[in-house]
């Protein structure tokens, strides 16, 4: 019973977070999509040459049609980079999502000192991706000193170089651990709401574990299990911390915003950085479409 | 019939869970412990686990070296401001969401979402032209704007999630005894989402606190925060993990702290709807 | 207006002319290296002289120079002092970015700094950067493991000479590698290492049309000894060792040769750090015969960004921690063994810093560096580990990866080669070199 009255008080309620994030969105998009048709290398000296500038299209850096465009697409690192960033996001979504899923089925079991054991378990949620990076790189994955390199030793194997033998996997293991907490909590307040009673049945009438799990538990967390993939692609897909401080994008994971990075900031070619940044938006949307169709039939039910 | 659980079954749950949480925690705890161990013991072979000799040289040097309490307190602004901000900005839009759908609701829910997938690192050229443009540069209002544009389509989607849960009929019987909207947000909205708000405000403050793209590229002295404090302890010459593991240690343990005993209200509410 | 108030206002305006002076402050950028940290300790007697104060932000090589890049060319004038090096400088002088450094004092001496150093940090003739400290690099061996083997180090020994000791040395099961050596991706990590010792195989970066040369017989010629020895007597994980881990692995005993700056020196034979500080050998960067030793030359050095509103205070700074005084106060409490090495003429004259075991070898290893002839045949570009250009740093890092990857067997040295080839050739020509 929504009056005309309350809609437009509505409206102006709104009016704060959608302006804010559309200048947040409008000003860098455009100023990016203005510097990927130019030619704009700050070492070469391209400068920009006052405050007003922004107005007038930044008359001191010249056009360069799509250039940038084609130059970022044809480099062999594109359709690479690429694919890593789907494998990264991909391998952290499946890790975190059914290791998740036991977890929280573990968590849900009755036991002594469970309140002690989530602390224990959502604890890599609060570490920094710097800190956690620095850590897993330093302590435990490094082949001469890393604690991994001890266990290996100690039953006998060569220790490998994780970060270069196995980066990838290696990445996915760091991010993983990161945000296996979060898909935990949020699969555990979800199983916790499942009917006790709908289990306890299925229970006396024999059905083994792995149907009652496949008829009972995993329905019931569809829709917790698409928020989870949601939210953790969104962050995923800006990854960039873990990356910079275990392998700078050597090895094989140089993900699309790390190859942005390179072309930005340690070739200092701008043009081509933001031409680069165009696609991952336009990459980052496909997905986001992809997603939320899913995520919005779930909203819906 | 009651349901029985044999002593047995509990046991077993026990172990194996303890066993896990503890092989996650495992890290954290290595850290820790090796904070506290001088740099040889930190990479002595065979690991030592306990028996050292327990030292705080290494949280003295760290210390000499950099004024933590000043990043600290930068961290707290920065991720304070950004969330309260946030929350301001959120709690009318998250309402008018929920309770005054339109026809275009879902859609713009959905947009806010996108605007994070923007890559952080394309854009850092023109944000940084525009910050020394508006001499905001290492400051840290300049950091909580960032951080609040950052996370506010979370707290929007979060708060919008359980202002949802809260049945009309509440809202509605209020109406007819004649609240205003002011009231209706105040004295009725707000109180039943308080659980929702708290765990809001702490997703999006141990977001914030982690940052560390904007915040170590945006701040030099005056408003660096703590994840720029660990910036100068990767990889320096020599032995190092010692060193590294405190400050690392007194990166996290704030927060890790601050989680830790605020973990039921974080928990409750952290279902971003995903619980009907 | 009563005396009073007259002498209540000249109070006041003292008062806050004294704390206008000791609330000036000086940012400065710098790299977590030891000399650096160290020199950090020892501002509180800078800011007691001056009453500057001085605020320090210490970042890892890395976010350093992402950091001060980005702030330079958006003159976002975060820093009034930034640490730079040999690469940085002519450049960025060449843009107009940095403060000519051309009226140091008279008793600063600048005609005392290292020749081969002041013409690295200039443009044009005019210095731009005062070298912190310099490097070259060069061999530090174990003497006791040489002994061992059986081996005499020559002064200046040749790639193959190396390559047989480390093997005689290498010991697995003792946890003994024969050598170590960067494979770390990153222009000046493996990057810097690799291009040196290209130079003594005859390789270079670019021909005189700015063509990448990697489709050439010297730079295969370098990979594949430089893999093979590796693998033979390298230690495990070589493809992401950089300066810091094998600096750890050598002090830990686990190296019998390393072939990295000339800084190192000092941080291995320092008791408190290294459990091998009594048994390191130092010798000349090998060589092929070909006439160039693999050795870089390199500076950290202080330059002011043009724009500061604290150029005299940042100056006055620079003037300090540059000087020979400062040399003479590290010297004092610390030993000669732990000054910044490398900057200075008068230092290695000093009797006292000659006793040092790697002062001479030091000496010889910078003079043995010449950026303007670093190749066997003839280049466009100045630099010995780099080339001078404002593309190189992004080009080298991306090529340092693929060798990387190759270094960890993910690829072979052909396939390597190949895709540095065709990257470089496609980075200039986006910045229009052809």
């Amino acid at each position: 019973m929504a009056t005309q009255h309350s809609r437009s008080a509505a409206r102006l309620m709104m009016a704060p977070a959608v302006f804010l994030l559309l200048v947040w969105m409008l000003v860098p998009l455009s100023l990016t999509l203005i510097f990927s048709f130019k030619k704009f290398l700050p070492l070469r000296g391209d400068q920009i040459e006052s405050g007003w500038d922004w107005v007038t299209f930044f008359p001191s850096l010249d056009w360069v049609g799509f250039a940038n465009y084609g130059r970022f697409v044809s480099s062999s690192a594109f359709w690479p980079a690429v694919s890593t960033t789907l494998i990264l996001v991909g391998g952290v979504l499946i890790v975190t999502v059914v290791f998740g899923i036991l977890l929280a089925i573990l968590l849900n079991q009755p036991m002594w000192g469970q309140g002690f054991v989530r602390i224990l378990v959502i604890a890599p949620f609060f570490v920094m991706p710097t800190v956690s990076a620095l850590v897993w790189k330093n302590m435990f994955m490094d082949p001469n000193n890393g604690l991994f390199s001890h266990l290996w030793r100690f039953f006998g194997a060569e220790p490998i170089s994780f970060l270069s033998e196995a980066a990838m996997p290696s990445i996915i293991l760091i991010v993983s651990w990161q945000w296996l907490p979060f898909a935990t909590l949020i699969l555990l307040t979800a199983i916790q709401s499942l009917d006790g009673e709908q289990l306890e049945a299925a229970e006396m009438d024999g059905a083994p574990v792995l149907k009652r799990f496949w008829y009972i538990i995993l329905p019931h967390l569809g829709r917790a299990i698409t928020i989870v993939i949601l939210i953790q692609t969104i962050f995923l897909l800006a990854i960039f911390a873990e990356i910079f401080v275990t392998t700078g994008g050597a090895f094989g994971t140089r993900t699309l915003s790390y190859l942005i990075f390179q072309r930005v900031l340690e070739s200092q070619n701008v043009g081509l950085g933001s031409a680069g940044g165009v696609y991952a938006i336009i990459l980052a949307n496909i997905v986001a479409i992809f997603l939320m169709r899913i995520v919005g039939k779930n909203l819906d039910a | 019939m009651a349901r029985s659980v044999t002593t047995q079954r509990k046991a077993i749950n026990t172990a194996i869970a303890w066993a896990i949480g503890l092989l996650i925690f495992f890290p954290i705890l290595w850290t820790i412990l090796t904070s506290f161990k001088t740099e040889g013991q930190a990479i002595a072979s065979p690991p030592i686990f306990l028996n050292f000799d327990w030292t705080l040289e290494n949280y003295a040097i760290v210390q000499e070296r950099s004024n933590y309490m000043r990043f600290l307190w930068n961290s707290v602004i920065i991720a304070g401001g950004s969330t309260l901000l946030g929350i301001v900005i959120a709690v009318p839009a998250a309402w008018s969401m929920a309770f005054v759908p339109g026809k275009w609701t879902k859609d713009i829910l959905l947009w806010m979402l996108s605007t994070k997938m923007l890559p952080a690192v394309g854009v850092l050229y023109p944000i940084y032209l525009l910050f020394v443009r508006m001499g905001i540069l290492d400051s840290r209002v300049g950091l909580v704007i960032i951080m609040m544009l950052i996370n506010l389509p979370i707290i929007v989607w979060m708060l919008y999630t359980y202002f949802k849960e809260i049945p009309s009929e509440i809202l509605e019987a209020a109406r007819m005894d004649g609240a205003t909207l002011k009231d209706e947000i105040i004295h009725v909205l707000t109180p039943m989402a308080i659980p929702g708000i708290a765990s809001t405000v702490l997703l999006n403050f141990i977001l914030a606190w982690n940052e560390a793209f904007w915040t170590l590229n945006l701040t030099s002295v005056n408003a660096a925060p703590l994840t720029a404090f660990i910036a100068s302890y990767s990889s320096p010459e020599g032995l190092f993990y010692a060193k590294l593991s405190a400050a690392s240690t007194m990166a996290i343990a704030p927060i890790l702290i601050l989680g830790w005993f605020s973990q039921k209200q974080l928990v409750s509410g952290l279902t971003f709807g995903a619980v009907k | 207006m009563s005396l009073k108030n007259t002498l209540y206002a000249a109070t006041a305006l003292s008062l806050v002319g004294a704390f206008g002076a000791v609330a000036e402050t000086i940012t400065i950028a710098t790299v977590n290296n030891g000399d650096m940290i160290r020199m950090q300790g020892y501002t509180d007697k800078f800011t007691a002289a001056t009453g500057i104060d001085v605020e320090w932000v210490t970042l890892e090589e890395n976010v350093l120079r992402q950091r001060v890049t980005t702030d330079i060319t958006t003159k976002g004038g975060q820093f009034d002092i930034m640490t730079i090096g040999m690469y940085e400088t002519p450049i960025w002088g060449a843009n107009g970015w940095l403060v000519a450094l051309d009226d140091l004092s008279a008793e600063y001496n600048a005609a005392d700094i290292l020749p081969a150093m002041a013409g690295g940090l200039s443009h044009d003739g005019t210095l731009y950067a005062a070298p912190f400290y310099g490097e070259s690099s060069m061999i530090m061996y174990r003497t006791d493991l040489m002994e061992k083997a059986g081996l005499e180090m020559p002064k200046s020994p040749t790639w193959d000479f190396i390559r047989q000791a480390a093997a005689a040395m290498t010991d697995r099961d003792a946890e003994i590698n024969g050598i170590c050596l960067r494979g770390k991706a990153g222009w000046g990590e493996g990057g810097a290492f690799i291009t040196a010792m290209s130079n003594s195989f005859g390789a270079q970066w670019f021909d005189m049309d700015w063509g990448a040369t990697f489709d050439q017989e010297p730079w295969k010629n370098t990979l594949t000894f430089f893999k093979g020895m590796m693998d033979e007597s390298g230690p495990a994980g070589y493809a992401t060792n950089g300066f810091n881990e094998n600096l750890s692995l050598f002090q830990q005993g686990k190296c019998g040769m390393w072939i990295d700056a000339t800084v190192a020196a000092s941080f291995v034979t320092n008791p408190d750090d290294s459990t091998v500080a009594d048994k390191v050998g130092f010798a000349l960067a090998p060589n092929t015969g070909m006439g160039k030793n693999s050795n870089w030359l390199w500076a950290w050095a202080l330059a002011v960004p043009a724009g500061t509103q604290k150029e005299a205070e940042a100056k006055q700074f620079i003037e300090w921690a540059t000087s020979t005084d400062y040399i003479d106060l590290v010297a004092a409490s610390e030993g000669w063994a732990n000054v910044p090495p490398g900057a200075r003429t008068s230092l290695y004259e000093n009797p006292e810093y000659q006793k040092v075991p790697f002062a001479q070898m030091t000496l010889d290893s910078i003079l043995s560096a010449d950026p303007n002839d670093s190749t066997v045949n003839e280049s466009p570009y100045v630099g010995v580990q780099f080339a001078a250009i404002p593309e190189f740093a992004g080009i080298a890092t991306e090529v340092s990866q693929e060798f990387s990857a190759a270094y960890a067997g993910q690829q072979t040295i052909e396939e390597a080669l190949a895709k540095a080839q065709a990257l470089t050739n496609d980075a200039m020509e986006a910045a229009g070199y052809r």
